[in-house]
């Protein structure tokens, strides 16, 4: 499994790969499903559960669209810059397997007269410093199907299990061109697109299953792989990276990859071909009957578009001229909205965003992509992360101890003052006591001691040895001022 | 005296409602009527009989005690299996339903009941609603109450064959090429299929989305009317319903109809059309001539093509809206355990009945990457073409009028065993299915004992307007009055 | 001839239809004959004619993001015709 870190640039640069991305995100903020009254709110509830007439597919019922899912897809259109059209449609794709209870998905279509809710559009991500413009094909809405499990793998199982709890979420599907060059430029590009939809409030990603993405990969000239049961925008590098590794090789062997589709295997890390038998891809997709076209008239997109929340890009520049923190800074903490908010929750409790922003971008993101989570999985608070940079202020602690609290604060998920307390963290401002501490660093160096005697500047190191021994706790004025007083003593003495 | 199943829901109505009978007496009456006849017409799959006498008696007690007198209080009623029953069992006559029971009502059931209609049975059918003799019943074979060798048409077959018999005082069918129209026709009696959008298809068990509606197959018109104010309207439930203003069909049946324009296309006169069932349809024209009514003999030449039309987008959309019919969630399942997804598939739908898989495999056909645009898409235009045609004659013609079928009912065994020579029959009716336009079938006439219909097709929402001028006809005929002799 | 009797064997395949090789042969002239007589339709002129998709002229019908009760499970797995827990249970899938 190591081959999933090695490098893009393994092979010859002229090997120029080309990505396309087909994402299914949920929009997780709908309280109810596309067509029906049911509930979306399934995550660890029984199979089941969230199941009616309408979504079962039962003889004899009929879709009714959820207005709310046509607002949400046109924000997210004008958010990506897509065109939306003035009339679109619902199309039936039209395909037999068990988790589509009707074996057709009500979804949209781009030829045969339809028409999908966005066309083209784009995304732009920074990429070593540079802006990179990716473009889309389409957004579209569809109907999720169920969920399948298996008792143990989908090749050894003797029977399928079925669960309707997901048939009918809404989807919106976007389509990228394949104009990402490498397994990094996708992670980039699936972290912005990310971020667009949660900053845009019709989606949660942390959410399992909400982003699901099957990927296209090719060396140029050679044939198109597509890879599918991708569950998370994690494992998307790591699919293209096992991908484009397996598809070089194969190139420098001289064999021809076929065009196929693969099935990425997340616990094992590799793609595998689904030898299925031949299967005729006739989705043979007509116009859904039993739906009538939806007009967007201009003044419903002026509408949405005046409701739109802040999107990524604005929020990175407001961050810049507001709380004047480089744009870097400002790129990596709108990466996210999670993140995003947490900063600015900071700010409302503390004012200096300065110092929020460096505590956030050297130290708890370094934790946090350690521990491999995000902001929202880790229980650190604004209120919590505030008050531990407040006892710095307050000279509780130095601020060489904060680290230390911060990273026990997010492993041990205890508030900052409990972890002050319980692990000694608490600066030492008795004069008393580190005189004490001072008085062994005397025995203990009585070289640095004559240096010090001969110039100041020697004192540091003698301070840094104070420091050493109360593990950082020690007030650095006092600890400094104490010596200094010995050595002056001690040098009046001499003289 | 006659019998009080022999009455009309309207006749029923006002000795309901003044206690001249009780709901459970007339439930009685019916059901001693079925015991009777129903060993030789085999209209229904499913008798509700203890059913029905419950909701009598809960229905005698509300009336009793409070003011409450729904339109259809106490009425009995049938209804095509079809329909989906809240916990009865709904088969769309097909070996796939066998055992299908349906966990919510249809819309149309909902209105039902709660005007204090009560369903006293589901009717046979044609399976999935498909055909035009009721033969294709995995079931049985329905019996013309007017001859038992001959077919009471379909695909609403037992619903009509019950009304005629008397064995229910209404009922519901659904129409897609004709299915209300041409068993009424068949059967002497009146059945409308409304303006596409005005009834809800909620809760009918889909064969085609874009041509079908549940309407109502009656004694006579007045009946008909009466149905229609309670199926009407709106449904939230059904995307493809119409923001009808209300109307009471009821309060204008009897207003003038001189002066109204009639418009007869030789299309529908052409020479597959039975003489005797041409004389009595110019008989009938004449005598609406009498009250004051013009015509003319027109022409719209699409109609030749409407069945061609008809049938490539009702199997289209069939092929899609059976694939659900897998056996996974419901319906028929071959026992074993082992075997993969594609082939228990196949095998659980060995359960469709010839008929229906043809459909399905054409269907398919027709929408298959390479056809799509020569059959689906050239069906959808020629669609289009015909609705403009008959809009265009709607200018100078209230009323479009010819023959409901082309001869009186085939006898049981003709046709069944030639899909095409079938389909070809549907040559009356389907132009109204295609364009989304009402048409009403009533009797007028019989050739041999054999009844004959007249039908009567009006512009979009235009309802009214046929039931006035059917109403009128049915005041001075009385072909709709008489009694089948059930085979005795 | 519109369809060879290897067409309607493709065709039943993609409906999932299973025929015997009688009903193979039937079907094929059958089809023949039916489609035949679809074709007639080319006889009509098309050209600049829009589709009519639908039965209604109407659009934009919609309903609120308003939950509504599911189904009890009783009545889901009612006709479910085999189950296994609280999952509906179908064949394997390769």
């Amino acid at each position: 499994m190591g081959t999933a870190v090695e490098k893009d640039n393994m092979f010859s640069d002229s090997d120029e790969v080309l990505i396309g991305l087909e994402i299914h995100v949920q929009l997780t903020k709908l309280k109810t499903k596309l067509f029906c009254g049911c509930a979306t709110d399934y995550r660890g509830k029984e199979p089941n559960t969230y199941v009616c007439p309408i979504c079962l597919g039962l003889p004899g019922t009929l879709p009714v669209v959820n207005k709310k899912a046509i607002d949400f897809a046109i924000m997210v259109g004008l958010a990506l810059e897509c065109e939306i059209p003035s009339k679109t449609f619902f199309y039936r794709k039209n395909y037999y397997y068990p988790d589509m209870p009707k074996n057709y998905q009500i979804s949209q279509y781009n030829k045969a007269g339809g028409v999908p809710i966005g066309l083209g559009g784009h995304v732009t991500i920074e990429i070593n410093k540079q802006k990179k413009t990716i473009n889309l094909t389409r957004i579209q809405l569809e109907e999720d199907p169920g969920r399948l499990t298996y008792l143990g793998s989908i090749t050894s199982s003797d029977y399928t299990l079925v669960d309707y709890n997901r048939a009918g979420i809404t989807l919106l599907e976007i389509v990228t061109e394949p104009d990402l060059r490498s397994p990094r430029e996708a992670r980039l590009f699936l972290q912005k697109l990310r971020s667009i939809i949660e900053h845009l409030g019709v989606a949660d990603g942390s959410l399992e299953g909400s982003m699901r993405c099957d990927a296209n990969i090719s060396i140029r000239g050679g044939n198109r792989v597509e890879v599918k049961n991708i569950s998370s925008f994690k494992a998307v590098q790591k699919a293209l990276q096992f991908e484009l590794i397996r598809q070089r090789r194969q190139k420098a062997d001289g064999v021809k990859t076929v065009m196929e589709t693969r099935h990425w295997d997340d616990e094992k890390g590799i793609t595998i071909s689904l030898r299925t038998k031949e299967e005729e891809h006739d989705y043979r997709y007509f116009p859904e009957p039993d739906l009538v076209p939806i007009e967007i008239t201009p003044d419903w997109i002026e509408k949405i578009r005046n409701q739109m929340p802040e999107l990524p890009d604005a929020r990175r520049e407001r961050f810049i001229r507001d709380y004047q923190i480089p744009p870097y800074d400002a790129g990596v903490l709108t990466s996210s909205k999670a993140l995003a908010d947490f900063f600015e929750n900071c700010i409302k409790l503390y004012n200096h965003p300065k110092i929020i922003s460096n505590w956030i971008m050297s130290d708890l993101l370094r934790h946090l992509n350690d521990l491999n989570i995000e902001i929202n999985e880790s229980t650190v608070t604004p209120e919590q992360f505030v008050n531990m940079l407040k006892y710095i202020d307050t000279g509780t602690i130095s601020r060489r101890s904060a680290k230390k609290v911060l990273w026990d604060m997010i492993r041990e998920g205890k508030p900052p003052e409990q972890i002050i307390q319980e692990d000694g963290h608490q600066r030492i401002g008795d004069e008393n006591v580190i005189r004490q501490f001072v008085d062994e660093i005397f025995k203990e160096y009585p070289q640095a001691v004559q240096d010090a005697i001969k110039d100041d500047k020697a004192i540091n190191f003698l301070s840094g040895q104070v420091m050493r021994k109360t593990r950082g706790t020690a007030d650095p004025k006092i600890t400094y001022q104490l010596i200094k007083e010995k050595i002056d003593l001690l040098r009046k003495k001499a003289n | 005296m006659a019998s009080f199943y022999e009455l009309t829901a309207y006749e029923l109505h006002s000795m309901l409602q003044n206690g001249d009978i009780t709901a459970e007496e007339l439930i009685y009456s019916l059901f001693d009527r079925i015991q009777k006849t129903e060993t030789k017409i085999k209209a229904y799959i499913t008798l509700l009989k203890e059913n029905a006498i419950n909701q009598a008696r809960l229905l005698d007690k509300k009336l009793r005690n409070s003011n409450f007198f729904g339109i259809l209080a106490g009425i009995p009623i049938a209804i095509k299996d079809n329909i989906c029953t809240k916990n009865i069992r709904t088969t769309c006559s097909s070996k796939m339903l066998d055992n299908y029971v349906p966990p919510y009502n249809a819309t149309v059931i909902e209105r039902i009941l709660a005007e204090g209609g009560i369903i006293i049975g589901k009717t046979n059918m044609d399976e999935f609603a498909m055909g035009t003799t009721t033969e294709s019943s995995y079931y049985q074979i329905t019996h013309n109450p007017w001859s038992l060798e001959h077919v009471p048409g379909g695909s609403s077959g037992g619903s009509a064959a019950a009304v005629a018999a008397d064995e229910t005082i209404l009922a519901l069918g659904s129409d897609t090429g004709g299915s209300i129209r041409c068993p009424a026709s068949f059967c002497n009696i009146t059945g409308i299929k409304v303006s596409y959008g005005s009834i809800s298809r909620y809760g009918l068990i889909s064969y085609a989305c874009s041509l079908e509606q549940i309407g109502p197959l009656t004694k006579d018109v007045r009946d008909c009317a009466l149905l229609l104010n309670v199926l009407v309207g709106r449904d939230p439930y059904d995307s493809t319903t119409l923001n009808r203003p209300k109307i009471d069909f009821l309060a204008t049946l009897d207003e003038d109809i001189k002066g109204l324009r009639i418009g007869i296309p030789k299309e529908f006169m052409g020479t597959g059309t039975a003489e005797a069932v041409s004389k009595a349809v110019w008989n009938a024209v004449h005598l609406l001539e009498s009250f004051g009514v013009t015509y003319d003999e027109i022409s719209i030449p699409l109609i030749d093509y409407a069945v061609p039309c008809y049938y490539i987008i009702a199997m289209s959309e069939a092929s899609s809206n059976l694939a659900r019919y897998d056996g996974i969630r419901y319906g028929y399942r071959v026992e074993k355990d082992e075997g993969e997804w594609n082939e228990i598939f196949a095998e659980d739908r060995l359960a469709f009945g010839p008929e229906v898989r043809r459909r399905i495999m054409l269907g398919t056909y027709a929408l298959s990457a390479g056809y799509y645009d020569m059959y689906y898409l050239k069906a959808l235009k020629v669609r289009t073409l015909l609705r403009n045609q008959f809009e265009a004659q709607f200018k100078s013609y209230d009323i479009i009028l010819g023959p409901t079928m082309p001869t009186t009912p085939f006898k049981i065994g003709e046709m069944i065993s030639d899909p095409l020579a079938m389909y070809r029959t549907d040559i009356d009716t389907v132009a109204a299915n295609v364009t989304g336009l009402p048409a009403i079938s009533i009797p007028c006439g019989f050739s041999d004992g054999l009844p004959i219909g007249l039908q009567l097709i009006g512009n979009s929402l235009q309802e009214e307007l046929l039931l006035r001028v059917a109403y009128k006809f049915q005041q001075e005929t009385d072909y709709h009055k008489k009694k089948p002799p059930i085979g005795g | 001839m519109h369809i060879t009797k290897d067409q309607v064997e493709h065709i039943a395949w993609l409906a999932r239809i299973k025929l015997t090789e009688e009903e193979k042969e039937n079907y094929t002239k059958l089809f023949n004959d039916i489609l035949d007589y679809f074709r007639k339709i080319d006889e009509v002129d098309t050209s600049n004619i829009d589709y009519t998709f639908h039965g209604v002229d109407i659009k934009n019908v919609f309903r609120d993001d308003t939950i509504r009760p599911s189904l009890p499970k009783e009545d889901i797995f009612k006709n479910v015709p085999k189950r296994k827990d609280n999952f509906v249970k179908a064949p394997r899938m390769v």
